[in-house]
């Protein structure tokens, strides 16, 4: 019991909001400090336990350096983003009659969406989409219909352009079934004596896909709705 | 053959230069600290293989002990807005070609390299789309600087002025998941496990339906990632009390929870490259509070949807 200790540092972490790389580091020692907790430890223990949870965090650090180096992409954003390539994006969009906020992120969802599904979950992304390209365009249709945008409209757009990519690639790559996800569940089911196809796992991960859809198909509308309310002149009191 | 190891090569050398530039960046006041900060990644990347598990670990609480001294936001030199709005104008829609080259080059790259016999050869197939994004990257910054002549440190400094506006949020994804490793060899996601089985009855269907979907997506907010959660809600509800006890069909149970974890994900400020990183690259004023406005945008998806999991698992998996 003593090592769900970690988890109630983490909670509390977030609640008086520490910085969370500390709140992080604190529930990893808590929590091998818990592990190696009984009566009759004494001081040696407890600090070899210590040393123990350290060197367990590092080497786990260690193997996952994989996961930030994709931060190398911002050198090649960064040199479009002084080249114009946002500014380029709202151009574009300011040109398309037909554009608002909750249908540009609609056709973006869509799209990504059926390219996760079809196991191309590398097009996308928060890096490489959509602060370049997908926030400031939804942005610039907003701009057109409405002329200058307030900061709590401009980062509620943003905020979308964020949540639509990743309601759409969550709901989508299950249908793939080389996903990692379908090989966890099929690993998982092999080891307690269950054989299942990973084609069994991604067929049914096509009624909730359609579900997500349908539900932030709506939430697109009620957003361009509730930017209308908002922001159309004269609306305003 | 190409391997991660020369991926993280080119990342410790970018990382380096950040840390070069950030020292000499006299309009930060805390130029020191992101020296430090970006100095110590670097190290990582370059030479993490050869510290060894405690020296990692040290060097985990320096880059900790930078994050919480506080990070300054570098000033590197940039273009105006109005020099963008030109640029723009003149090189029209040709600006988005280098921007598709990276994921292009990674779903290439992916493909070349499971799927031929000398792609294998040339990328290592088991982390094709990491790699291939990195040469994509590496294509696409060759491209811009051939083709707009920007000064040379310009990938160097725009990668910075990026990097400094996540800040200490980049290295957040990667401690999670040593963190997940940690509460792994600790046995905390069986001790949770035995809690939600041992205090709750289950005597109905829809009852224990409603016991596994939600506690994948509780669990998945606690834990961040609904990998986490999936083994320990499942060996724990799923499989003795849906399927085996109320005859779910496993393929159906599982599949639909670990979606119902995934509405998890969407609302927890654990899953940081989801929902904390997004808030940073984005520069929203709120990215630091636990529900910054991303996972406010998200929550109203991810109850319904979360309540539609419940729905559609208690009326698909049980065929019989």
């Amino acid at each position: 019991m003593l090592v769900l200790l970690g988890i109630a540092v983490v909670v509390l972490g977030f609640i008086v909001r520490a910085n969370p790389l500390l709140v992080v580091m604190a529930a990893a020692l808590t929590t091998g400090l818990a592990a190696a907790w009984t009566p009759e430890a004494d001081m040696n223990a407890m600090l070899a336990a210590a040393t123990a949870t350290l060197a367990a965090f590092g080497k786990a650090f260690n193997d996952a350096r994989y996961i930030s180096v994709v931060w190398l992409a911002l050198a090649a954003i960064g040199l479009l983003e002084r080249a114009g390539l946002q500014e380029r994006a709202r151009a574009v969009i300011a040109n398309v009659r037909a554009a608002t906020v909750g249908r540009l992120l609609w056709i973006y969802f869509i799209v990504r969406q059926g390219a996760a599904a079809l196991g191309l979950t590398s097009l996308g992304g928060h890096a490489q989409m959509v602060r370049p390209l997908v926030a400031p365009m939804a942005e610039g249709a907003a701009e057109v219909r409405f002329g200058a945008l307030p900061d709590r409209e401009r980062f509620l757009i943003r905020s979308h352009a964020a949540a639509a990519d990743n309601i759409a690639l969550f709901f989508g790559e299950d249908i793939f079934i080389a996903i990692s996800s379908i090989l966890l569940i099929q690993d998982f089911l092999k080891n307690s004596g269950i054989i299942v196809e990973p084609f069994a796992l991604s067929l049914w991960a096509i009624p909730t896909a359609i579900a997500a859809l349908a539900i932030h198909s709506l939430r697109l509308m009620l957003l361009d709705r509730r930017l209308r309310a908002a922001l159309k002149p004269g609306a305003r009191s | 053959m190409i391997t991660l190891a020369h991926a993280y090569i080119v990342g410790g050398l970018f990382f380096t230069a950040i840390a070069v530039l950030s020292a000499r960046d006299g309009a930060n006041p805390r130029r020191l600290v992101n020296a430090g900060f970006w100095g110590l990644l670097a190290t990582s990347f370059l030479a993490g293989q050869y510290l060894g598990d405690i020296g990692n670990g040290i060097l985990v609480l320096g880059l900790v002990a930078f994050a919480v001294l506080g990070l300054g936001q570098g000033k590197p030199a940039t273009t105006t807005p109005e020099q963008r709005r030109e640029s723009a104008a003149r090189n029209g829609n040709l600006l988005f070609l280098p921007a598709l080259i990276i994921p292009a080059a990674a779903l290439i790259g992916t493909l070349v390299a499971k799927q031929t016999d000398w792609g294998a050869r040339l990328i290592d197939p088991a982390q094709a789309t990491l790699i291939s994004l990195v040469l994509g990257v590496l294509i696409a910054a060759s491209v811009v600087m051939i083709w707009l002549r920007p000064p040379p440190l310009a990938p160097l400094q725009e990668g910075r002025r990026l990097l400094d506006s996540v800040g200490w949020a980049l290295i957040l994804p990667q401690m999670l998941a040593s963190l997940g490793a940690v509460f792994l060899a600790a046995g905390v996601g069986d001790q949770v496990g035995r809690l939600f089985s041992e205090y709750m009855s289950l005597d109905t269907r829809t009852l224990a339906v409603a016991a596994y979907c939600l506690g994948m997506a509780l669990f998945t907010i606690i834990m961040g990632n609904a990998f986490a959660a999936f083994p320990v809600m499942t060996a724990a509800v799923g499989l003795p009390i849906v399927v085996q006890h109320f005859g779910g069909d496993p393929a159906r149970v599982c599949a639909i929870g670990m979606l119902a974890g995934f509405c998890g994900t969407l609302m927890t400020p654990m899953a940081a490259n989801f929902n904390v990183v997004p808030a940073n690259l984005l520069e929203l004023p709120d990215r630091n509070a636990a529900l910054n406005g991303v996972i406010r945008a998200q929550i109203p998806t991810a109850l319904p949807l979360l309540l539609a999991n419940i729905l559609l698992m208690r009326f698909l998996a049980f065929p019989s």
